[in-house]
């Protein structure tokens, strides 16, 4: 019943690989044992997006192809999918409609980011909205650093190439693909080592349940995009990692009319549309969450379990009031997302015990939500500070509010005293909001470090509680915003 | 527009040059075939090499036991100070850069010792192991901890003009500051790397990704104590480079080459991005502390600047940065009286080193600055402060005493740039904007760039190059200059194929050595093209003079009627193809190989005295720049820029707008979101692009134009063309002079109090300064 291999799909036929180290990354197995190089290593942390490679997986009964930095993917995560890598596109000897666009309009100069700007590039003509935009160029390209072209050449490529009608051997071959992706389905349990250095991809949260009951020192991975520097980085002896992508279940979406259950193994690229239907805040948020790259690994349930202390989605989903599922063993609890975080990468998470679901309400009719990220890049960046409000108004007074910071406190917060203060104040009184933009100093007592000192994150998270009011008092965002005016969000919903 | 002196070149009858011929690896690089070090297959049992880092800033090494190190597995051997066989230094000139510290300890960071072991992941495990005894001391980190200790790494230097003193104090206007530039690093996608491979008799072939294979080459003979000969450094290509592997790739080549040498196996060093960070140098950081004097039309009467360089542990390149610096201090601008002095400050940081402009952006951007303090302080634009204080015919002199020759072509540039940037009419439409706008406030500037083009250093600018024409007719292209995305193969490759008329395809680029091409300088200070083209030109011109006096006296027919054209060769009413006369050469003895070399004439530069001409030319350019500031965050955008940029007549004008979009947005990144951090123990912070931020595509303005400006360079450099590696930098000071006019709009009494980076941190300080709440 369980298998010891790995099987995932290349170049039109299913490869099988196993006897690994749980910490293969896959940019180590296709550098050091497939000896192909065409993948370059620039950063080995997922920021710089050299290592770009394309999974196909099926969404819905079609090959769906995402960008994934190699990096900080372990080997055992492309179980099940497709690969694709740069020399891959131009196996038959012409190339591929992205690459000629970037060779025509000179978009590589040192070329080393260019193999993962072409799989980015790549993804965007398989996946990319159309009338492609250039404001979804640069979001598909926001996980990729280029330092030598400035960008516009590789821009001005992505536009000619992908705007067009979709029609490469990927594409020919997609049934074919489909077939054969499914043929790999086969909803066993993955093991792969033994009882003291394994990968495991439990196929159900049951064998998950019981596997991790019984090596509570295992090493969850879902998207791996956390957990992949401390392998790169932090050079940790990891030796047992149980991966949480092939659990059934755990992948989730639940829709309904008040609210959003997110299983914990749903991607951040799966959930941002749904976020995005919340609020337009809330979908810039996402769409400034890492990279595609990122968003196509990290999943909401790792980005939470992990505690990250800024966490640009946590603040958001503590201000809309979500609530968080958790299984050990048979047994499940929920508590409110945010007691879950203790103290600085503290989780009130027990041994053996796993994120199972997050559960998000939605906006009522009278109630208000603004996010904002501050962050010294707009893309690709963890913020410095992330201000999340939800306002339940009264007519043109505040009746209720909740109010979640992060990069404030050693984790995503509340702010108590800013909530108190809120309460009753009039959207037509802009005199009157002192009290509530002074209390964000009793609530955080934020820290200096390289991202902004202690006292620009007081006053922008003061000057966030102004901005917040301001725009729920006029209902615009054009005169108050650089990016993610919501008026243009909503235009094109 | 300007009418440049008559052209001296056609371009309707050059095949190759002036196209927009395409990168000669373009199609490699889309493939992900074109090899870098780390992509060539490794001989077996090639070895891996980690760097063992000292966790202290500043200190006395007690002791370092390796024993744990050895003990781990696949380590194969570990070496420090005691292995060196020749000279414990890695430096490029003043001997103060040791391979491995022995006793003195000078930054976090720096190598003690290195891992050698039959895995990259085998060397980085083992070399945490090492257990060491440091007696710790107090680090220098910032200028002030440097000038507070009087610790530089070289010399003050500092020359100047009339009496500034005086002419400040008489000045009807006087202003004084302290400005900060922060430095930068160079974020090569390409980390550093070098793979030596040992051979018989000791010789040893380095492969690194360097932009001065000679320096490795002289470095690696010097710490394993061999000859030059026997050392040999090979680069195909670098991805990336930007500085920042002029002279510290040595160190990376040297240690593989160490462990070569001490283990008989092929070694490979290829850093980790966060190593990277940690052990190599960046652009320079300054404190210019400076005062003006100047009239109410804001006519600059005298300047005095004091560049305060943050140099890092050691001299480096410094010396050459520092008075580049210098050199650009005036930018653009007549000073009558004026005086710029330097410190090369020392500090218990990585050693600062070259990065694109070489210092110059930094003393640009102060003398930038200080035209916007004019600026505020008249209430005059400040691009009329600019103009009035320009270069112009009889106030030509630069304080260095080189006459600007080229006075018209700067202020004919901007005036062209103004207009084609509308930008009076912007003005006037962004004051009304931000009349209406209290939280958003729009920016603009409009700033000039002049550029020295020539190393400082007057013997560095030669170059050599080599070329080969086989029986078959294709040619093999070799020249001491390095291909680091910069496109300069290509552009050479171009002027040989036009030499000879024939199809690019028939010059075959090869991958840089010292081998064929010795002594050459570094692929640096933008002079990659003029050297290198000129030098190659040479070479095959020679070639090309033989086999035109052979056919002369076979076909029996004057020189002057001998053309070498699309891959044929007229001779008289005659022709051959080329590859047929090349075979007539070969059968009459002549020989089809020459090595060619250049120097650049008119240059002089008497540092003792500051006399003399540094700089074979100036490249010029401006760029206006549009921002849009947040005043309740200091988040900010450009929206906008425009940019006209002198390449003299463009070799290649795909490659030359490549060269200024990339250099323009790399400029932006260093002004705006990219910020080093070092904590107060020396640690830097910012030490991996998840905290250290470049530019991304979003950052770049969809609005965003670019024109080569119809020039010819009035020297005679190869087909007229100018540098264009460094100065597009410097056009995105725009940048910064916008951000800081966005911020003004808060309020236009004051001042603006902002320093580079103008990161949303600095932007929003300097807001809430202006509103009289500073933050704390």
């Amino acid at each position: 019943m369980v298998r010891d291999t790995i099987r995932f799909w290349r170049n039109g036929q299913a490869v099988e690989v196993s006897g690994f180290h749980p910490r293969t990354t896959l940019l180590d197995y296709l550098r050091l044992q497939e000896r192909r190089v065409d993948t370059k290593e620039g950063c080995a942390e997922g920021d710089c997006g050299a290592c770009t490679v394309a999974l196909g997986r099926l969404r819905g009964g079609r090959v769906h192809y995402e960008p994934i930095n190699a990096c900080i993917l372990l080997l055992g995560q492309i179980d099940g999918a497709e690969l694709v890598t740069v020399e891959d596109l131009s196996s038959t000897g012409d190339l591929h409609p992205v690459q000629s666009a970037m060779v025509a309009h000179h978009g590589s100069q040192c070329g080393f980011c260019t193999p993962g700007i072409v799989m980015s590039l790549f993804t965007l003509y398989h996946e990319g909205e159309r009338p492609l935009t250039r404001e979804s160029v640069n979001d598909a390209l926001a996980g990729n650093l280029c330092r030598c072209t400035g960008y516009r050449p590789i821009v001005d490529a992505a536009l000619q190439a992908c705007s067009r009608h979709v029609g490469d051997s990927f594409s020919e071959s997609r049934e074919h693909t489909a077939q054969g992706l499914m043929s790999l389905a086969d909803g066993r349990d993955v093991f792969i080592g033994d009882e003291t250095c394994f990968f495991a991809a439990p196929a159900s949260a049951d064998s998950l349940a019981a596997l991790y009951a019984r090596h509570p020192d295992a090493t969850l991975v879902a998207g791996c995009t956390d957990v992949g520097l401390w392998i790169t980085k932090a050079m940790m002896e990891i030796e047992k990692v149980i991966w949480l992508g092939r659990v059934a279940g755990l992948d989730l979406i639940e829709d309904s009319s008040d609210r959003l259950g997110i299983g914990a193994t749903v991607t951040h690229a799966e959930i941002h549309p749904s976020l995005a239907r919340i609020d337009p805040d809330l979908g810039e948020i996402m769409r400034r969450f890492g990279s595609v790259q990122v968003r196509a690994s990290g999943t909401v349930g790792g980005s939470i379990a992990n505690g990250s202390p800024i966490g640009d989605l946590a603040p958001a989903l503590i201000a809309l009031g979500a609530a968080l599922e958790l299984r050990q063993g048979d047994g499940t609890r929920t508590l409110p997302l945010e007691d879950f975080f203790i103290a600085y990468r503290r989780q009130d998470r027990k041994p053996g015990e796993f994120v199972r679901r997050v559960s998000v309400p939605k906006l009522k009719a009278q109630e208000v939500f603004r996010a904002y990220k501050i962050s010294k890049r707009f893309d690709e960046d963890i913020s410095a500070v992330l201000g999340v409000f939800r306002f339940t108004l009264d007519g043109r007074r505040i009746a209720e509010a909740r109010v979640a910071f992060g990069g404030m406190a050693g984790t995503p917060k509340r702010a108590a005293e800013t909530e108190r203060a809120l309460i009753g104040l009039s959207l037509d009184e802009p005199s009157s909001w002192g009290e509530a933009m002074a209390a964000i100093a009793i609530d955080y007592q934020p820290l200096d470090d390289h991202r902004a000192s202690s006292a620009y994150r007081a006053t922008v998270a003061r000057n966030l509680v102004f901005k917040a009011l301001s725009e729920t008092a006029s209902g615009e965002t054009q005169a108050t915003r650089i990016i993610g005016r919501r008026e243009a969000l909503q235009a094109a919903e | 527009m300007n009418s440049p002196a008559k052209p001296t070149m056609d371009a309707e009858s050059l095949r190759h040059v002036r196209q927009p011929v395409a990168h000669d690896s373009g199609i490699k690089h889309v493939q992900g075939s074109a090899q870098y070090i780390d992509d060539i297959r490794e001989p077996e049992g090639t070895l891996h090499v980690a760097i063992g880092q000292s966790p202290k800033a500043r200190g006395r090494l007690v002791s370092l036991d390796v024993s744990a190190v050895r003990a781990m597995p696949g380590v194969v051997a570990v070496l420090s100070a005691a292995d060196i066989p020749g000279k414990n230094d890695v430096s490029p000139a003043f001997g103060d850069d040791p391979l491995f510290a022995d006793t003195e300890i000078s930054f976090l960071g720096q190598a003690l010792f290195a891992v050698v072991a039959t895995s990259r992941d085998a060397a980085r495990r083992a070399v945490t192991k090492a257990v060491m005894d440091i007696e710790e001391e107090a680090p220098s980190i910032t200028v002030e901890d440097a000038l507070e200790r009087g610790e530089t790494v070289l010399p003050d230097y500092a020359y100047g003009r009339g009496d500034p003193n005086a002419a400040i104090a008489h000045a009807p206007r006087k202003l004084e500051g302290r400005f900060r530039v922060g430095g930068q690093e160079h974020f090569y996608l390409e980390g550093q790397i070098a793979m030596a491979i040992p051979g018989e008799d000791g010789d040893i072939h380095v492969y690194s990704s360097t932009q001065h294979p000679t320096e490795v080459q002289h470095v690696v003979a010097r710490v394993l104590d061999i000859p030059d000969a026997y050392v040999t450094c090979e680069t195909r290509r670098m991805g990336g480079g930007f500085g920042g592997k002029e002279s510290q790739a040595t160190q990376w080549a040297v240690t593989a080459a160490l462990a070569a040498r001490v283990t008989g196996r092929p070694c490979k060093l290829r850093l980790d991005r966060d190593d990277d960070f940690v052990l190599t140098g960046k652009r320079h950081d300054f404190r210019c502390d400076w005062q003006v004097g100047f009239d109410e039309d804001g006519r600059i009467q005298g300047y005095a600047v004091d560049l305060l360089a943050r140099c890092g542990y050691s001299a480096d390149l410094s010396s050459g940065v520092v008075d580049r610096a210098m050199f650009h201090a005036d930018n653009a601008y007549w000073m009558p009286a004026v005086h710029i002095a330097s410190k090369r400050l020392k500090t218990n940081t990585v050693s600062n080193t070259a990065f694109r402009g070489f210092g110059g952006p930094q003393g640009m951007l102060a003398i930038e600055h200080v035209m916007d303090q004019i600026a505020w302080a008249t209430g005059r634009d400040p691009l009329d402060v600019r103009y009035v204080n320009f270069y112009r015919p009889g106030e030509n002199v630069t304080p260095y005493g080189m006459e600007v020759e080229e006075t018209d072509t700067l202020i004919n540039l901007v005036r062209t740039l103004e207009e084609t940037s509308n930008y009076r009419v912007r003005r006037e439409e962004i004051a009304a904007f931000n009349a209406s706008s209290p939280i958003m406030k729009r920016g603009l500037a409009l700033t000039p760039v002049k550029f020295g083009i020539s190393f400082t250093l007057t013997h560095m600018n030669q170059a050599g190059a080599l070329v080969h024409v086989y029986q078959d007719g294709s040619v093999h292209l070799n020249h001491g200059g390095t291909e680091m995305g910069q496109g300069l193969y290509i552009k050479v490759a171009q002027v040989v194929a036009e030499e000879f008329g024939i199809a690019m395809e028939r010059v075959r680029i090869t991958a840089t050595t010292t081998a064929k091409v010795p002594n050459t300088s570094p692929t640096a200070a933008s002079s990659g093209s003029d050297l290198n083209g000129m030098a190659a030109r040479v070479a095959a011109g020679a070639i090309k003079k033989r086999m035109i006096d052979y056919a002369a006296e076979a076909y029996g027919v004057p020189d002057e009627q001998i053309v070498f054209r699309d891959d044929r060769v007229f001779i008289g009413n005659d022709s051959v193809a080329f590859d047929e006369l090349v075979k007539k050469c070969i059968l009459a003895r002549v020989s089809l190989s020459e090595a060619g070399h250049y120097k650049t004439p008119k240059i002089t530069w008497d540092r003792a005295k500051a006399t003399g001409r540094p700089f074979f030319y100036f490249a010029y350019g401006a760029a206006c720049s549009e921002v849009i500031v947040d005043t309740l965050t200091g988040e900010n955008r450009l929206l906008r820029a425009d940019i006209l940029h002198d390449v003299g007549r463009s070799l290649n004008p795909a490659i030359d707008i490549g060269q200024i979009e990339g250099g323009f947005v790399q400029g932006m990144g260093w002004l705006t979101t990219e910020e080093l951090v070092f904590a107060k123990d020396g640690r830097l912070l910012t030490h991996a692009p998840s905290t250290y931020k470049i530019p991304v595509a979003s950052d770049v303005p969809a609005d965003f134009s670019v024109a080569l400006y119809p020039n010819e360079n009035r020297e005679e450099t190869i087909y007229r063309s100018k540098a264009v590696g460094e100065p597009p930098i410097m056009l995105a000071n725009s940048v910064f002079c916008a951000l800081a006019d966005a911020v003004h709009a808060v309020d236009p009494s004051k001042p603006v109090p902002l320093n580079a980076p103008a990161t949303p941190e600095a932007i929003l300080r300097a807001c809430e300064s202006l509103r009289g709440r500073p933050m704390g």
